[in-house]
Order: structure tokens, then sequence, then C-alpha cells
């Protein structure tokens, strides 16, 4: 009898241990270094832009938040209104949460100037401390845009004048990415959410 | 003989009754979802001031007449819908669309998300784009 309970006992255990170690962790995206024993997981790289207010944002102002990251620019005729709805929607959901900021870089450093971004927040109806829409410079963003496991390119053949995806990136505060999903998906971005949820746990732990 | 007759009538018009009870304007539908959709979304709610919207829109409404051309060759004017300005940018027009195709997509828009606007007539959607065009 005591056996049996001593059984049933570790299995529980050994069950919840698991549990624990699945639902309240993300995994590290991207391609990490291994020096010796160690394990350096993928980072983004320094980043210094200016949004739409002309506020420098920076990984240091970002440092210890959560953020959703994604890549657009204003006139985009094809999936980024669908994306920038669905940041829309993290935006509305986490709107008096100050520990989660969102980000979108505009790939479009011709046309996307701080007032065309400003007026684009204005209509989108965001306010610049909880959403950056940050300006993009020639070659810089399509830079960090690869840390973020993005795709921005220039491309004159692509709709709009460039090519990219729509994908919403999700951060811890430490600047690794640790979840992203299909921004033009709204189930995809639903799984996104429930992401979000779990790296708050982790950072409470 | 007679027999079978009716039963194959019976049988077609079934189809027929239930293929037209699914595809409520599938092709306006289909055009709706690869060109508009992006824009004004899949619940025609458009995006904040940026995409107005086609759902319980009074724009919609009063400028029936205009709504083909405005799908062929796109809009650059300032509107107001529902009282809000949308002045962001200028729609692109769908230049290769035909006007049976545009007429799908307006009885499409017309009926969909609790919309009641009377179905376009096809000679008024051949005029609107014929008159703009001189």
């Amino acid at each position: 009898m005591v056996k049996y309970i001593i059984g049933i006992g570790l299995f529980l255990a050994f069950f919840i241990a698991c549990f624990n170690s699945e639902s309240t962790k993300l995994p590290y995206l991207g391609e990490h270094e291994v020096n010796g024993q160690d394990t350096i997981y993928h980072k983004i790289g320094d980043f210094s832009f200016q949004d739409q207010d002309s506020n420098l944002v920076t990984n240091g102002l970002l440092k210890d938040k959560i953020y959703v990251a994604n890549f657009f620019f204003t006139s985009c005729p094809t999936i980024c209104p669908k994306t920038m709805k669905q940041m829309k929607r993290v935006y509305d959901k986490y709107l008096k949460d100050t520990s989660i900021v969102l980000v979108s870089f505009s790939i479009d450093h011709y046309h996307d100037s701080i007032p065309t971004l400003k007026r684009y927040a204005n209509k989108l109806e965001i306010s610049g401390q909880r959403w950056h829409l940050l300006s993009g410079k020639k070659g810089e963003t399509q830079k960090i845009a690869r840390d973020f496991l993005s795709l921005a390119l220039e491309n004159d053949q692509a709709p709009g004048g460039f090519e990219h995806n729509g994908n919403l990136i999700l951060l811890d505060g430490q600047g690794h990415v640790r979840s992203f999903c299909d921004g033009t998906d709204p189930t995809s971005v639903d799984r996104f959410i429930l992401d979000i949820e779990t790296l708050k746990g982790e950072k409470n732990l | 003989m007679k027999k079978t007759y009716r039963l194959i009538s019976f049988f077609i018009s079934c189809l027929i009754f239930t293929n037209c009870g699914d595809n409520n304007y599938s092709e306006g539908k289909r055009l709706y979802e690869k060109l508009c959709q992006n824009c004004h979304q899949d619940n025609g709610l458009g995006l904040g001031g940026l995409y107005p919207p086609l759902a319980h829109s009074d724009y919609l409404v009063n400028n029936q007449n205009i709504l083909p051309r405005i799908i062929k060759f796109g809009l650059k004017d300032t509107i107001t819908v529902n009282g809000k300005v949308y002045d962001f940018q200028a729609m692109e027009g769908f230049g290769s669309l035909t006007p049976f195709q545009i007429n799908n997509i307006i009885c499409y828009i017309n009926t969909n998300w609790g919309n009641q606007i009377p179905l376009p007539n096809i000679q008024n959607t051949i005029k609107s784009i014929e008159t703009y065009k001189k």
C-alpha cells in the first residue's frame, strides 16, 4: 500500500515538474553561439531610432520590458494593414499594462518621415508611450530586421517597393527572441497572445 | 420513365438550391478577399482612421453611383465616413477588373456584415465606369 502511495506521489511530482517547466517558460529562438560549456542565446543588436514623437528608442529604453515588434511601412498596399490590425489588437489588450510595449519599425526610409509616422499614429489612435513607430534609416532597419528573424528588403518588383513578412515578434527584457507568429492570421495571433501571458508569468517568478 | 425524369429534375433543383444558399456572391467574396480585405479587413470595419469601414458606412450607402469607378480607378479625395475624416492616403484602383467583376464585388459588400443596400445594376456599373473615362 505504502509503495503504491509513494509511486503515485512520485508520478505526480514528475508530472507537475514537467508541466511546470513546459508551460511557464518559452524557448529562446534564433541561432545560438556555443562558447565552451556556455550557450550564448541569440540577442538583438544595439539599435537607436526615432519614433513618431521624435523620442529616441534604444535597446536600453526597452530593457526589462516585454516588447512586441514588427516591420511595416505606411503606404504598404498588401499585408501591413492586416498585421497592424493585429498589433492594434495586442495594443488594446495590454493598454494598461506598462510592462509591455509595442515597436513597429518602418522599412520605408524614403517616405515614412517622423511627421508621416505621427499622422499614421494619430489615425490609428495610439499613444507614443505605449507603441513606438520607428522611422527607418537606409540599411539600418534592414540590418536589424535580421536580428528579429525577419525579412525587410528593398525590391522594385514587390508591391509598394519593399519585400517583407508579416511576423509579430515577442522579446523579453534581455533582448532575446522568445516567440513569433504570422501577423496576417488572427488564429496565429491568438496563440501568440498566450505566449505573451507565459512570458509575463516567467518574469514574475 | 416519367418517374425517373421527375427524380432527376428533383435532384437537380435540390443541387441548384443548395448551391445558391452556400455561394452568396462567391465571386465577389473571392475578389474582396484578394483585393479589398487587406485594408478594409475581413469584418469590413477598416482600421482606425486609416482605412474606412464598408460595414454600416453612410458613405457607401450614399455613393453607390460612383462606387464602381472608385473600385476601378481608386480614390484620392478626402472623404468623411460616419463622421470621421479619412485623408491619410489614397486608395489604389484595380484597373484590370471587368465591370462584371466590379458588380460582383459590390453585390458582396452591399449584402455582407449586416449591410442591406440594394444590389447594383450592371448597366449602371458600366455607365459609372464609362463616364469617368471621358
